[in-house]
């Protein structure tokens, strides 16, 4: 009964929103400029608009336009039915939102930080995660949990925490992790479609960060791939693979390194599970070097997956061992001094090392200034 | 006034502060069709017994004049202010909270933690099967009583026959509902066939009344090729689509908040359904069954909450799950209209979820009812309940406060039933299930864990599939690849 609903009013819904899209990319227009908020706004509304079934929950995302103003004007839009302000209780509204997954209507949950998603990881594994699995496929929960995720600024232990690994490891979840606001649009819309549960990892960062966008990513009927890297930057020396505020950082250690003669290529993973393997593997085929960086904890991290994941496939091609960029294994200090050198950064000194392909990952762990020393006498 | 001067000055001051609050709880409930069960509910946690007959219209004595107590009044002129503009000249005080108007009282008064009276248990047949004198119930025709019978019958003869299959080693475990059989047939019967149901798992009698035939209890259990599950759950973890009963998960107390978010579902597509869930004792100490109640009742949401106190939660006592008096007085502090029934009145469970079904449905709002029973089998098979308490305490609840014995009692003396029907329908049951089914296929591992089979996924299969075929000696050859 829920399944075919459920697959009726995606594909009705689906064709309303379809116009020619061939007919925009044939226009170079100047790029508008957005930011990641407007982006997340715009795809929240149209997705809305194109779907009745589609809702929004969570604390202070009515009345008080969003606790970082991401839903912005959808309660004055939609009405307080389809925009809805929760009680205190992420366990609560998060079993809720389940429920009415389970019954076929199309939640997006709001998190304050993914932080406060720890009191409700039990319905996120146990009730959404393994359901369609153990109800073999009976009962699918087409959800998204959104909401910023990972170091902030001067926000302490408890609201820094990168949360990409733990729900990357857990089959039957999806997991996105966006940077620019291509990929805020494109992804946020792919995963409000999908009838699997997905997380998807913001940053509070980048929410008042500007990027281009085409005309393509403006329509409504935009929306990217899941599962799919984005290879940023081209180059033929090292592979940087990073996602969501890192990439930004790592095009900058790209730039600064080109002055040196070293042309890195920068992939943007965008999806942290399915992890697109293929690209980056393909990606360090071609350079035989490979650095991750993330801004979680280093141990079980989502870099230690990509190496497991090169080592398994692409080992003869490894010209050098993997390096893992990662935050300090501490919890995320207070102090602005503190924290910023608990976090990898980029820092732009020219560098007084010998041009030698030797000494390319000392060149890029220094521009990055991480905390890898650290991790690596562990 | 003639009565004011009679009575001493502190109670009239204990009856002010306990009968303000009282007709603040009055204002907020609007209209109400069970008005008389509401009453007497509040009027027994607010105002003492005694007082009771010679208050028949308390509302009186709030808005005379004169009837303010004077202690030490303030010399300030801020309190005059602020008594000079309460509206409509209530001499009583108070604040404009934002939840609402607060009454002042100056006498310090703790609310107790346990009632005078505990909550009152509604009943209908005594325990001879005897309809109770003044009762007020929902009447039941011969055809619908008749099927609640032999439901609870089939319910009982269905766990004896798997509970034997597990000790005998044909399925790996098993929980029975022996004690409970009125709760889950009788609930199952008051509802319709549109009411989304969020089991834990002592509710197969649900899903049997719904129509789930033996065999296909069987397949769940056995976990064969037919299992709708796929073989991928533990026995009893029964689902069913079509029928309208979400998939029983392990986890205690999560399908609350579920039924919350389905039941505002429903409420949103403006359906003629509710969502009904059920839980034990022990699920109502989870943090879920708090925020699931507070959110039906802020939500307003077309929701059944059905505990069943059966007194265990695997070992723990109700007295070391909770202090309060029961699940019932729960309600009242989310905001929640409630109930306390006794669960083994097959006729009460009827009556009490026909009329929660048509306040939820009807007037948008969730009803929490307590069925106050007793867990006579195990808490399941792998618990020995004798470790823990007393063998004739569990043996008296299972002779002398049988809930199918005592329906039986009221269908016979109504002449609906005889001893006659009772053989043919219990020698019917044990013949309707088949045993030997084949196991299901091996690609049923990989399937479903996304609504589109994922290529690592499929990988893997095809690898699985090589190691089989080149080793075929060590994989088991009854079943499918």
């Amino acid at each position: 009964m829920l399944g075919i609903v459920r697959q009726k009013m995606l594909e009705q819904s689906l064709k309303k929103i379809r116009p020619a899209v061939s007919v925009l990319r044939s226009y170079s227009s100047a790029a508008k400029q957005m930011t990641v908020r407007e982006a997340l706004n715009s795809a929240l509304d149209e997705e809305m608009s194109a779907d009745s079934k589609v809702f929004l929950m969570g604390e202070e995302v009515g009345e008080y336009q969003g606790a970082y103003k991401i839903t912005k004007g959808l309660l004055d839009k939609y009405g307080p039915e389809r925009v809805l302000d929760t009680p205190i209780t992420e366990a609560g509204f998060t079993g809720i939102a389940v429920g009415a997954a389970y019954y076929g209507v199309k939640p997006v949950v709001e998190f304050m930080t993914f932080n406060f998603s720890m009191q409700a990881i039990d319905h996120i594994i146990n009730s959404a995660a393994k359901t369609n699995y153990m109800s073999s496929g009976r009962i699918s929960v087409p959800i998204v949990f959104r909401g910023p995720n990972g170091a902030a600024a001067g926000v302490g232990a408890q609201h820094s925490q990168c949360y990409a690994a733990w729900y990357a490891s857990c089959p039957g979840l999806k997991v996105l992790a966006p940077y620019s606001s291509e990929d805020a649009r494109g992804l946020l819309k792919a995963g409000i479609r999908d009838p699997d549960p997905v997380v998807f990892l913001e940053n509070e960062l980048l929410y008042g960060e500007s990027f281009p966008v085409s005309d393509e990513v403006l329509d409504s009927s935009f929306c990217l791939p899941i599962g799919k890297a984005k290879i940023e930057r081209k180059g033929k020396d090292v592979t940087i693979a990073a996602y969501s505020k890192m990439v930004g950082y790592a095009l900058k250690a790209a730039e600064t390194l080109e002055k040196d003669g070293i042309d890195a290529e920068v992939i943007n993973l965008r999806s942290i599970r399915p992890l697109d393997r293929s690209t980056i593997n393909a990606s360090v085929r071609k350079t035989n070097r490979l650095v991750t960086v993330e801004e979680a904890f280093p141990q079980h991290g989502v870099g230690a997956e990509i190496c497991a994941s090169i080592v398994e496939e692409s080992f003869a091609y490894l010209d050098a061992p993997v390096e893992r960029i990662a935050g300090a294994d501490v919890p995320m200090p207070y102090a602005a001094n503190l924290e910023r050198m608990a976090v990898p950064q980029v820092i732009y000194h020219f560098s007084l090392f010998s041009y030698n392909y030797q000494y390319i990952y000392t060149h890029i762990c220094i521009y990055m200034h991480a905390n890898t020393h650290n991790f690596i006498h562990l | 006034m003639a009565f004011y001067s009679k009575i001493p000055r502190n109670i009239i001051n204990n009856l002010k502060s306990k009968v303000g609050l009282w007709s603040l709880m009055k204002q907020s409930h609007g209209t109400c069709s069970y008005s008389s069960c509401l009453n007497t509910i509040h009027l027994h946690r607010f105002l003492p017994l005694t007082t009771l007959p010679q208050f028949t219209n308390p509302d009186s004595i709030s808005h005379k004049k004169g009837h303010f107590p004077h202690f030490q009044r303030f010399q300030s002129t801020t309190t005059e202010k602020q008594i000079d503009s309460v509206p409509n000249g209530e001499q009583s005080q108070v604040l404009d909270f934002p939840g609402g108007k607060v009454v002042f009282s100056p006498e310090m008064r703790f609310l107790s933690e346990s009632p005078s009276v505990y909550s009152q248990c509604y009943r209908v047949l005594d325990d001879n099967g005897q309809l109770i004198s003044h009762s007020n119930f929902v009447t039941v025709s011969e055809e619908v009583a008749v099927k609640m019978y032999s439901n609870m019958v089939t319910l009982q003869t269905l766990d004896t026959i798997f509970y034997e299959a597990q000790r005998q080693g044909r399925i790996s475990f098993y929980v029975t509902s022996i004690g409970e059989e009125a709760i889950n047939i009788a609930s199952a019967a008051a509802l319709t066939s549109d009411d989304i149901v969020f089991p834990q798992y002592r509710e197969p009698g649900v899903l049997l009344w719904r129509g789930f035939t033996l065999q296909e209890f069987a397949n769940q259990c056995f976990g064969n090729k037919a299992d709708y599950g796929k073989g991928r759950q533990m026995p009893i973890h029964y689902g069913s689509n079509k029928l309208n009963y979400f998939t029983v998960a392990s986890t205690i107390a999560t399908q609350i908040p579920h039924a919350v978010g389905a039941a505002y579902s429903l409420k949103m597509d403006k359906k003629d359904a509710c969502a009904v869930t059920y839980f034990g004792d022990g699920g109502t100490s989870e943090g879920d069954f708090h925020a699931a109640m507070n959110f039906a009742a802020v939500t307003e949401s077309p929701v059944i909450f059905i505990c069943r106190n059966n007194g265990w939660a695997i070992s723990t006592p109700t007295s070391d799950q909770f202090r309060s008096d029961g699940i019932a007085v729960r309600g009242q502090a989310y905001g929640v209209r409630s109930i306390r029934v006794d669960g083994n009145d097959a006729l009460a469970m009827y009556s009490a979820v026909h009329s929660a079904r048509h306040m939820a449905v009807n007037e948008h709002r969730p009803i929490l009812i307590e069925a106050v029973t007793y867990r006579v089998g195990h808490h399941s098979t792998s618990d020995d309940s004798t470790k823990y308490r007393p063998a004739n305490e569990i043996e008296w609840w299972r002779m002398a406060r049988d809930p199918v014995t005592r329906f039986r009692k009221w269908i016979e003396i109504n002449g609906w039933w005889g001893s006659e029907a009772e053989s043919q329908l219990r020698s019917s049951i044990r013949s309707q299930i088949a045993e030997r089914a084949e196991k299901p296929p091996v690609n049923d591992l990989f399937t479903d864990v996304y609504d589109n089979i994922p290529s690592n996924l499929r990988e893997q299969e095809k690898l699985l599939k090589e190691t089989i075929n080149r080793h075929p000696k060590d994989y088991p050859a009854d079943v499918p690849i």
